[in-house]
């Protein structure tokens, strides 16, 4: 069985590396300073595959820290702007998209 | 109510010190995640996209007001001050922390709940009927077996690693109110020809991936020999059931895999050689649980007050009453169903104001009880009908008197993309724009019975392929789009729906349940044709041509 740290990473562009924190379970991005941070504006860009896998692998070794951690496609807008790749990391990023309470 | 022995309360206790440990020792750095995931899911903690979901069993869907009061404390100081009511009578919390959560296990345990049985491929909480014990007709209360069957399973060391999770309904009314066909196993309480109480005993139901309505394999076990039948069962499913491949893995694909006279011929051989197996419940037994279990002190009262009489006058009181009251099994008494669907409203969803302002109500109109159904709808089991103005005035006040219960905008939905990790589509914002289309009550009266249930991926939490209209998010190409599926029903005529046509995108979904609904005032023969019969009738066809046909 092939080792998580060596499983096969493919990225098809800018990507990040994000996971649940462990005490409260919010949503945390790798920075590039070794650390977490809630604001996806801080993450970490990989563009590369071997980034993405050297990134993920730093993640993963915090393992008090966070949960999960896993390599998510991102969007870097003219201005440098990181906006989520998908809906899913959209909705990971900036909350529900519902009405908690009758509209 | 059932009121918990020594035992149970120390079981629950002992349970929150274990926790609280872990809890620690994860925090710490002591158990990797690895290691603790098991663990907290042994204790209803799962990791959704934003934060830690708590999910808190109902056993039976019964809860005191005390208890409800609980549950409003921890959504308030633990959560976002609400709480979501499932599918299988557990309410989830969707934002707590993990350093809150033994302290709120702690909460919970003072007055006797807890979330064993809410995940792991264990015995889950066994479910029954919302309205067990009070509805007329009942050949018994299912709740006295319920509970006999979450006794034996709690922490049973045979049933807490089994190849996936497991689930038990019961009912004891000849209307399933409690989707006992989609279960692993299904129990009907019925009387034999001797009047002796037993169990039709249904197995291999259930949704998810690969759905099937469970089979008849016992058209009567004797009560007495329940649990030693059910534990038969669990033990051929424990030998043959698949480990290897979690898509195979429930007993559903195990019954069909086998046939279910091979798989009844298992366990009739297991149940042989069990011979009980010290399993046979004793009379003394089931009268010492059913004794645990205390009912109101019902007074002798009129079957129409004049209080009831006056208020038919408002025509607003009468669209609720015939819509969300039904008849007790007692004189003078109702089941009042508080719809947790109010237009625009996530379905199931109740803040912790209002769980603290049902409670209030229930002691004073319901004896202190409260249900929780698996149509994610609340209700008052005792409530004398001479306070039925008053209660439906102080339901009406909190947002819990829409007269939409078993009406088009009563609809089942999972918690969808928009909470879940395993979604791929939302179902909150479809299930809350249907409820805009279709808010005029009297449009929804015309329109009859009709459950329409959404599920955001194809494990069908929102059970849709027993909607009447099911609606199947999935994800194509990065976007959402929707499987529509018609004539399913989750009763004693359960039924998967048909398939109608290709998905359709997130943004024409309203229109197309809107188009179907249309059809179908078009296609019945009488008002009185409920849509899931009309569909019975004509089959998907004409459904099929009308939601197509211009798109």
């Amino acid at each position: 069985m092939t080792s998580p740290l060596q499983q096969k990473i493919k990225i098809t562009g800018p990507s990040v590396v994000t996971a649940n924190r462990t005490s409260d379970g919010i949503v945390i991005y790798r920075t590039a300073q070794q650390g977490w941070s809630a604001n996806l504006s801080d993450a970490a860009i990989v563009r590369t595959s071997d980034e993405a896998r050297a990134l993920l692998n730093e993640a993963n070794a915090d393992d008090v820290g966070a949960i999960g951690a896993y390599i998510a496609p991102v969007e870097i807008k003219d201005g440098g702007e990181i906006k989520p790749g998908n809906l899913r990391e959209h909705i990971r990023s900036k909350g529900l998209t519902i009405d908690l309470l009758p509209a | 109510m059932y009121a918990y022995d020594e035992l149970d309360r120390t079981l629950i206790n002992e349970r929150v010190s274990e926790f609280r440990d872990q809890v620690k020792r994860r925090l710490s750095g002591e158990l990797t995640e690895d290691e603790f995931k098991m663990l907290r899911l042994q204790n209803g903690v799962y990791l959704q996209l934003h934060a830690y979901m708590f999910r808190v069993a109902i056993p039976y869907g019964t809860l005191s007001s005390k208890q409800l009061r609980r549950l409003a404390h921890v959504g308030r100081r633990y959560d976002r001050g609400y709480g979501h009511f499932t599918t299988r009578q557990n309410i989830q919390f969707n934002w707590i922390k993990l350093s809150d959560l033994p302290d709120a296990l702690a909460d919970l345990a003072d007055v006797g709940i807890h979330a064993m049985q809410t995940s792991g491929n264990n015995m889950r909480n066994v479910t029954s009927d919302q309205w067990a014990g009070v509805a007329p007709g009942e050949v018994e209360d299912p709740r006295i077996w319920s509970e006999i069957l979450r006794q034996h399973t709690t922490l049973h060391p045979e049933f807490s690693f089994l190849p996936r999770k497991f689930k038990i309904a019961i009912t004891a009314s000849e209307h399933d109110r409690a989707a006992i066909k989609v279960h692993d196993i299904g129990l009907r309480l019925h009387k034999n020809a001797d009047g002796e109480t037993g169990f039709e005993v249904l197995v291999g139901g259930g949704l998810g991936r690969t759905p099937f309505i469970a089979k008849a394999i016992k058209p009567f076990v004797h009560g007495r020999d329940i649990l030693s039948y059910v534990e038969a069962i669990l033990r051929v499913y424990n030998q043959y059931g698949r480990r290897d491949n979690i898509y195979k893995a429930r007993i559903k694909i195990l019954v069909h895999e086998l046939g279910i006279e091979k798989f009844s011929r298992e366990v009739d051989e297991e149940w042989k050689q069990m011979d009980g197996g010290g399993l046979t419940l004793d009379h003394s037994v089931v009268e010492e649980v059913r004794s645990r279990f205390s009912y109101p002190a019902y007074e002798k009262l009129p079957h129409m007050p004049d209080e009831l009489k006056q208020a038919a006058a408002d025509p607003q009181f009468e669209r609720w009453r015939k819509n969300s009251v039904a008849p007790h099994k007692v004189q003078g008494y109702s089941i009042v169903t508080l719809s947790l669907k109010p237009v625009g409203g996530p379905p199931g969803d109740a803040t912790a104001d209002q769980m603290d302002a049902v409670a209030d109500l229930a002691d004073k109109y319901s004896f202190g009880e409260i249900r929780v159904g698996h149509e994610q709808n609340l209700a008052l089991p005792h409530v004398a009908k001479r306070d039925l103005p008053k209660l439906w005035k102080a339901l009406d006040r909190l947002g819990l008197a829409t007269p939409n219960v078993n009406l088009v905008t009563d609809i089942i939905a999972c918690p969808g993309l928009d909470y879940c990790s395993l979604a791929n589509a939302r179902s909150i914002p479809i299930a809350q724009e249907l409820t805009r289309r279709f808010a005029n009550h009297g449009t929804a009266e015309m329109i009859g019975r009709l459950h329409i249930n959404i599920s955001g991926c194809i494990n069908a939490c929102g059970h849709h392929h027993v909607g009447h209209i099911g609606i199947l998010g999935v994800e194509k190409n990065g976007e959402e789009v929707y499987q529509i599926t018609i004539g399913g029903r989750a009763d004693e005529n359960a039924q998967i729906g048909a398939l109608i046509g290709p998905a359709v995108p997130y943004a024409e979904v309203a229109d197309v349940i809107e188009d179907i609904v249309e059809a179908y005032l078009a296609l019945r023969d009488r008002p009185e044709e409920l849509f899931v019969d009309t569909v019975k009738r004509l089959g998907v066809e004409p459904f099929k041509e009308r939601v197509y046909a211009t798109r």
